[in-house]
């Protein structure tokens, strides 16, 4: 199996490799996928609640070399940005740009779905006295 | 000293032709290239001694006689050859056949298309060590029961099954026993009397032969094993398997099949020593790595590990200078980690992490002290990068997790 260039220089240079505070109100936690499937992503951002800016975002990912691409392209492409801003981002955005191969596109859904789930839970956080709402496509933090 | 890069540790996949076997093939490129059916001319007397002399090669590293060696393509075909051509030539007598859960899928699809056929059949379950249990096989058979069929030695995990105790069941009721000798022949003793084999498959590119060059051993008496044909033709091999021979490649064969023979007491120790060395580097450098299979009924030049928290085909990407394979989806077309790991009841998600090593005739000590080396480094690496790594380590319980399952 051949990786674009892309993939292999995400692969070995992994942007954005980490964790933040999952307790701090300003950081959105997105983890999607499941070990037994054979990827698990995880997307931290650390979003300014005043402009609603994404300030920093770091990721930990179980998968294969397209899964660890998808997700370190994914916090190179939020920050800066702002929360409907990264939720404008396409998982096809993400194909185009690794060249990804059609049997690797589910890690590009995968990095989508991180996003979505990072922002979703920093909204539950931080919607004051909004019911407590299950991010979608996030795995449960038990 | 240097290793020269890339190396291959893939030897259960293929193994290189051993140069002393290339040498023995080459004039029968050239100079001895007669249809060994060619019973008129010199050209056809030299390759037909050439077959001939190939045929005692293989038969004697097995324990066999010269006329009981069929020569097929490889060793799928001769899977296909012996399940196929027994279910057909004693329909009469049962339609049940026994294999295991962990065959190689020429043995198992071949199985399934009998079942579509009306055949039934009987897939034993193994041990978590990879071993079939023998009650269960007792159990399994019945009065329509004409063929057992399993494996000598597991292509991923190289965990050996109690051969010889199945042959003496399978002798003591009656039933044909088809072995799929593929990955242990060449590599351990095997003796199709001592084992009661009565089919063997075997492969000439598994032991240091070229590829396209197969056999299937079929026991002549005691019990008298035949065979329907499944391609049909000029009746050549006995009216087993018509079509002119790859006079070449059995030719490589039967020599890669004698320096087998002559090497394997003194090759097997150092094969042996060289895994322990590579799984010793790795165990003790590392946290959660687990072999699987059974330690003590292996092939000695396999390894296969699980390595928590790291996933196959990143670990491969980390490791490009270094050809050894994955049980993960990821690697194969289908997306479903290796059903041998799962049938040993390993979780999804350790099956997802595991790399098989097979070890050769051709690698070196520091070859093996280099790939210990990349491998600790890239699984240290990916770790840091694993979040089921930085979760196993603030000691959240992942099996109780809620995970999104797509």
């Amino acid at each position: 199996m051949a990786y674009s260039d892309k993939v292999v220089d995400h692969y070995n240079h992994p942007r954005n490799v980490g964790s933040l505070d999952k307790n701090d109100p300003s950081v959105g936690t997105g983890l999607v996928g499941a070990p037994e499937c054979g990827d698990v992503m995880k997307l931290q951002m650390k979003i300014n609640p005043e402009t609603q800016v994404i300030e920093e975002a770091k990721f930990k990912t179980f998968g294969c070399g397209s899964a660890i691409a998808s997700s370190s392209l994914a916090t190179e492409w939020v920050k800066g940005k702002t929360v409907d801003e990264a939720l404008a981002i396409k998982n096809t955005d993400i194909v185009r740009e690794l060249a990804l191969p059609p049997v690797k596109i589910h890690c590009s859904v995968l990095a989508e779905d991180a996003i979505k789930a990072a922002i979703s839970d920093w909204k539950r956080k931080n919607a004051a006295d909004a019911p407590a709402e299950k991010p979608a496509s996030s795995a449960a933090q038990s | 000293m240097a290793v020269k890069l890339p190396i291959y540790m893939d030897n259960h996949a293929t193994t290189p032709v051993d140069p002393r076997v290339v040498e023995t093939m080459l004039p029968y490129f050239t100079d001895t290239f007669g249809n060994a059916a060619s019973r008129n001319h010199e050209f056809g007397w030299k390759a037909e001694e050439g077959v001939e002399r190939g045929r005692e090669q293989v038969a004697k590293l097995v324990g066999a006689t010269p006329k009981e060696i069929i020569w097929t393509s490889g060793a799928t075909e001769s899977d296909n050859l012996a399940i196929k051509g027994v279910a057909e030539m004693y329909r009469e007598k049962g339609n049940h056949i026994i294999t295991e859960v962990t065959e190689h899928k020429a043995v198992l699809d071949t199985c399934k298309r009998l079942e579509k056929d009306g055949f039934e059949v009987t897939y034993l379950p193994v041990q978590k060590d990879g071993r079939i249990d023998l009650d269960d096989l007792r159990k399994a058979i019945t009065a329509k029961t004409i063929l057992i069929t399993i494996m000598y030695a597991n292509n991923e995990i190289g965990v050996v099954q109690p051969i010889a105790e199945i042959g003496s069941i399978a002798k003591e009721k009656g039933v044909f026993f088809h072995v799929d000798g593929v990955q242990a022949v060449g590599k351990i003793p095997v003796d199709v009397n001592k084992d009661n084999i009565d089919l063997l498959s075997i492969s000439a590119h598994k032991l240091y032969g070229p590829k396209g060059a197969g056999a299937l051993y079929v026991r002549r008496r005691n019990p008298r094993v035949q065979l329907a044909a499944i391609i049909d033709g000029g009746g050549h091999e006995r009216g087993m398997r018509s079509g002119t021979l790859n006079v070449t490649g059995i030719v490589g064969f039967g020599k890669a099949c004698e320096i087998c023979q002559e090497e394997m007491p003194v090759e097997s120790a150092r094969l042996r020593g060289l895994r322990d060395r590579l799984k010793e580097a790795i165990f003790s450098q590392l946290d959660e790595v687990y072999v699987n299979g059974s330690m003590t009924y292996r092939l000695p030049h396999n390894l296969n590990i699980s390595f928590a928290y790291v996933e196959g085909e990143s670990m491969l990407m980390g490791i490009n200078d270094i050809a050894v394979s994955s049980g993960s989806a990821c690697t194969s077309a289908t997306l479903e980690p290796s059903y041998v790991l799962k049938a040993l009841g390993v979780g999804e998600d350790l099956a997802h992490t595991s790399i098989r090593f097979g070890i050769g005739r051709f690698n070196t000590q520091e070859e093996v002290d280099y790939v210990a080396a990349r491998v600790v480094e890239t699984v240290r690496r990916l770790r840091e990068l694993s979040p089921l790594y930085e979760m196993a380590k603030e000691g959240v319980d992942m099996s109780k997790m809620q995970w999104n399952v797509h």
